[in-house]
Formats: C-alpha cells, sequence, structure tokens
C-alpha cells in the first residue's frame, strides 16, 4: 500500500487541459494576424536585437498572408479561451482552492528562495503546502495574464464602443503591444512550466491527470518541490509554526 | 475540503486508475486534433470555414447591439495630424479617373438613380475629423479628413427611407473595388463623405474627388473614389468579405 494525496481536483485537470489547445491556437492565428504589421523589436533606435520575427522564422512556420484566417480562428477561438478561463476564475474561488495558488504575503520573499534552490544555488526549501511561493506567484501571474489579455483583446477589438478601456490601457498602439508583450510572457511561461514538469518527474506530471499524487516516504531524499506536500485537514489554511514537512 | 488527506492505495489501484485517466486523456488530446481537422474540412463560405463564418457573424450581431451612436472616437488636434499621409490600397483606382465629369450616383430606389455633382456636395456643411486612422492589418495613423457628415447628406436629399434599410453599398466608378456597411456605422456622427485632406483636396491616391471616412470601421470600408452610393437590406457584396475577411470590420 502506498500513501497519496488527491492533489488535484477533477475540474481543474479539465479545465488546465482544456485550455491548452485553446492557448495554441489563439497564440498561433495572433501570429498570423502580427504578421501584417510586424513592427516590434527589442533593440533601440536602429539598433535591433531581435525582430519580432525573423523573416526565416515565418518562413519556416508558413505564417505570411494568412491574415484573414488568423482574424477569423482569432474571433471564434477567443469565445473558448474566456468562457474557460471565467469558469476556471470562479471554480477557485468558490472551490476555496485559490487558498493553495494566490501568494501569501510571505510568497514575494520566499519565491526568491525557491528560484535560488532550483538554480542549486540555496539548499532546503521553506515550508510549504500544495505549492511553493514560486509557483504561487507564477500560477497566479498567469491567471492576472489571462484577465490582461482578455482586456488588452477587447480594446484592440472595440476601441471606439470600449473607448474607455483602449483609454485606461494607454490608447489603441500601446494595447497591442500589451496585448503582443502578455503573448510572449505566456509563452515564456510555457517553456520555464513545461521544464519545471519534466524536471518534478512523472509523479507530478501524473497527478495533473489523474488527480493523485504518490507521497514519497523516504526521508533522506531531499524533498523535491512536487514531493513537498504538507497536509490539510482543516478547510483553513493555517500558517501555525508547527507546520511540518511531509 | 481543500486539500485532501492521505489515502492508501495498493500498487494496482495505483495502476489502474493512471491508466484509466491516460485513456480519458489521449481520447481528449485525440478529440482535439480531430475537431481541428474537422474545422479545416468545413465547406468555405465567402472564403472563410464556415463554421468561423457563423461565429464572425455572430460577433457581428452582438457588436451591433451594443453600437451606440454616442461613442465617438478620439479626436485629436490639428497638429498631430500626419502630413504625409499612409496609401495602402489602390484597388478600384486603376483607371484614369474622369473627374471632371465626375457624379455622385445615389441608387435611392431601383430606377430611381440621383445625380449629384462636387459643388451640391461641397455646398453642404463641412464636418472636419482627426481621428486615429485603423488598418485591419495593424497599423494606424493620426489623420485629418473634411467633408459632409453622411447622416447630413442623408437628410438634405431626402434618402430618410432609403437609409431606414440595413446596409449602405459603396462601389468605385469602374466597379473594382466595392464595400457593404451596416447603417447604423454610416449615420454614426462621425462618418463623412470626405473631399478633403490636411485642408485641402483628395490627392488621386486618397480618393479624389469623393471618399468614405468612417472613423467606427477598420481602412478596408473607407472605399477611395466613390461612383455609386445605394441602400438594401441583403448585404451588398463587399470587396474583402469575399477574400474571407468579416464583414462587418467594425469598432
Amino acid at each position: 500500500m502506498k500513501k497519496t494525496i488527491n492533489k488535484h481536483p477533477l475540474a481543474i485537470r479539465w479545465l488546465h487541459w482544456i485550455n491548452f489547445p485553446i492557448l495554441t491556437v489563439m497564440i498561433w492565428s495572433g501570429m498570423l494576424i502580427y504578421w501584417a504589421n510586424d513592427v516590434y523589436k527589442i533593440g533601440w533606435n536602429d539598433k535591433t536585437i531581435l525582430k519580432f520575427f525573423p523573416t526565416s522564422f515565418n518562413k519556416a512556420l508558413n505564417i505570411p498572408f494568412r491574415l484573414a484566417e488568423g482574424m477569423n480562428l482569432h474571433f471564434f477561438f477567443m469565445w473558448f479561451f474566456a468562457i474557460n478561463g471565467i469558469i476556471y476564475f470562479f471554480y477557485l474561488l468558490f472551490s476555496k482552492e485559490y487558498k493553495l495558488i494566490f501568494p501569501t504575503k510571505n510568497s514575494m520573499k520566499e519565491s526568491w528562495q525557491v528560484i535560488l534552490h532550483d538554480l542549486h544555488i540555496r539548499k532546503g526549501l521553506p515550508p510549504q503546502k500544495k505549492y511553493n511561493a514560486a509557483q504561487r506567484m507564477a500560477y497566479t501571474g498567469v491567471i492576472v495574464m489571462g484577465f490582461g489579455m482578455l482586456l488588452t483583446g477587447l480594446a484592440i477589438y472595440k476601441p471606439v464602443n470600449l473607448n474607455w478601456l483602449c483609454y485606461i490601457l494607454g490608447g489603441y498602439e500601446w494595447a497591442r503591444i500589451e496585448h503582443f508583450t502578455i503573448t510572449m510572457l505566456f509563452v515564456l511561461f510555457f517553456i520555464v512550466h513545461v521544464l519545471q514538469v519534466i524536471l518534478a518527474g512523472w509523479n507530478n506530471f501524473r497527478s495533473m491527470i489523474t488527480g493523485f499524487e504518490v507521497i514519497k516516504e523516504d526521508k533522506n531524499l531531499h524533498l523535491a518541490t512536487n514531493q513537498n506536500i504538507e497536509m490539510e485537514h482543516d478547510s483553513s489554511i493555517k500558517n501555525n509554526s508547527d507546520d511540518v514537512q511531509a | 475540503m481543500m486539500y485532501k488527506p492521505e489515502i492508501l492505495m495498493s500498487e494496482k489501484t495505483i495502476r489502474n486508475k493512471t491508466l484509466v485517466a491516460f485513456v480519458v486523456f489521449f481520447i481528449f488530446i485525440a478529440g482535439c486534433l480531430f475537431a481541428w481537422k474537422w474545422l479545416h474540412q468545413q465547406p468555405m463560405e465567402n472564403s472563410a470555414l464556415r463554421p468561423l463564418r457563423s461565429v464572425l457573424n455572430l460577433n457581428e450581431r452582438i457588436a451591433l447591439g451594443f453600437f451606440n451612436n454616442d461613442r465617438y472616437t478620439k479626436s485629436y488636434s490639428k497638429a498631430m495630424a500626419a502630413p504625409k499621409v499612409r496609401v495602402n490600397g489602390s484597388a478600384g483606382l486603376e483607371d484614369n479617373a474622369d473627374t471632371a465629369n465626375w457624379k455622385l450616383h445615389v441608387v435611392k430606389a431601383p430606377g430611381d438613380t440621383l445625380l449629384i455633382s462636387m459643388a451640391e456636395i461641397k455646398a453642404l456643411p463641412k464636418t472636419e475629423i482627426i481621428f486615429d486612422f485603423k488598418c485591419i492589418e495593424g497599423w494606424d495613423q493620426v489623420t485629418h479628413w473634411g467633408g459632409v457628415r453622411f447622416n447630413d447628406f442623408i437628410n438634405k436629399y431626402g434618402l430618410t427611407a432609403a437609409s431606414g434599410l440595413h446596409y449602405a453599398g459603396l462601389i468605385t466608378p469602374n466597379n473594382k473595388y466595392y464595400v457593404g456597411v451596416d447603417m447604423k456605422s454610416m449615420m454614426h456622427p462621425q462618418t463623412i463623405l470626405c473631399y478633403e485632406m490636411n485642408g485641402a483636396p483628395l490627392p488621386l491616391n486618397q480618393g479624389y474627388p469623393l471618399r468614405l471616412i468612417i472613423p467606427v470601421k477598420y481602412g478596408v470600408k473607407h472605399l477611395k473614389r466613390i461612383g455609386t452610393l445605394s441602400f438594401s437590406d441583403e448585404r451588398p457584396k463587399d470587396y474583402w468579405y469575399e477574400r474571407g475577411y468579416d464583414y462587418y470590420c467594425g469598432f
């Protein structure tokens, strides 16, 4: 017999995996749209460090001259992205699951310790519940980014009827830049997320599909992020000093 | 209960539960791929996949439901208007314009066409607008235009019955570029029949003698060199719509 813990509720798993192909299509169609006015770059004046996107990159992915197709896909799948995201958000609130995800007052400080630990600079992790501080920051960050996508997207989509929104976001051009920037942050998140999942290993990955995670009993093994689970027998989060690591 | 206490499971239970969950997971992934393939096998409607076209039309109905003529496109000062205005399309302008004999054809009803000269149009009150012109490609530019408010034009020529229909259609004199615009957007107070740019007559490549400026739409709808204006309840034909773009294209 092995000890397991129900890590991810069924709804979270479904909403997570439904979001994956939707976000993929949104980013892909967004790139088809962006190509028609691909003016952003990292650099200054006429110095360019990285152009979004290099011609070879566009050619390799067959992006050029597909603006209409991109818009049509974007304005179709936007509904799924928005609805799935809103359901996810309200599920977090009503299931109280948000208490395990939203940052606590120590998360900012502790997330640095987690990052140093993950980079093998520091030993040992601060005590945590379902997620460590860095995960709380990152996962809450993507939720904020999701809302950011909706708002900046709406501002570009309806800049007259939602002119107040466009104004708040700094105007039409800024809203477009923000929309693009958040997309790049999503891609960045995706890369780090997948890397971390690979590093965390099978038991952790499986839990996002089955829901349960097997608790490793080996005390000698230094507690890796995904195994560092605390028991929570109460629905309220306590930050007692007698919290111990599993 | 947020984080459930430990549950004891045998190796076999773990294996079985994992298997079932992964089978469901792969069915889901396969379903996504299948749905994507299915979508791309659907017939085209005006060069757009039919399900996508249907949702574009749904988006249009929702947008028109919210459309409010009191919401204005932001105006700018003259100093902010670009002296060099970007030229981004010449469809419909291929032929040399017979601008000397140009008249606006307004089809009030089948067989009842009004011919209106430039002088008559210029006799109406002039409206100027400096706004951020937005192209469907994604660029935008603050530009300065002058002309007759479409709303005023309709009232002056007694076209209120025709403007009660759902759409206006505009065509260039050579019939090579054409757009259809919903009447709510046409009657928006910032929509003008435009004959001036930066205080001077329109250049030929900007649609001399008369073009549409409709700030609640993407540039594709700002037809250059209007030949004929008509009204209908059905969607008038639209150049970019036929090429796969959204019909509405509105903000």
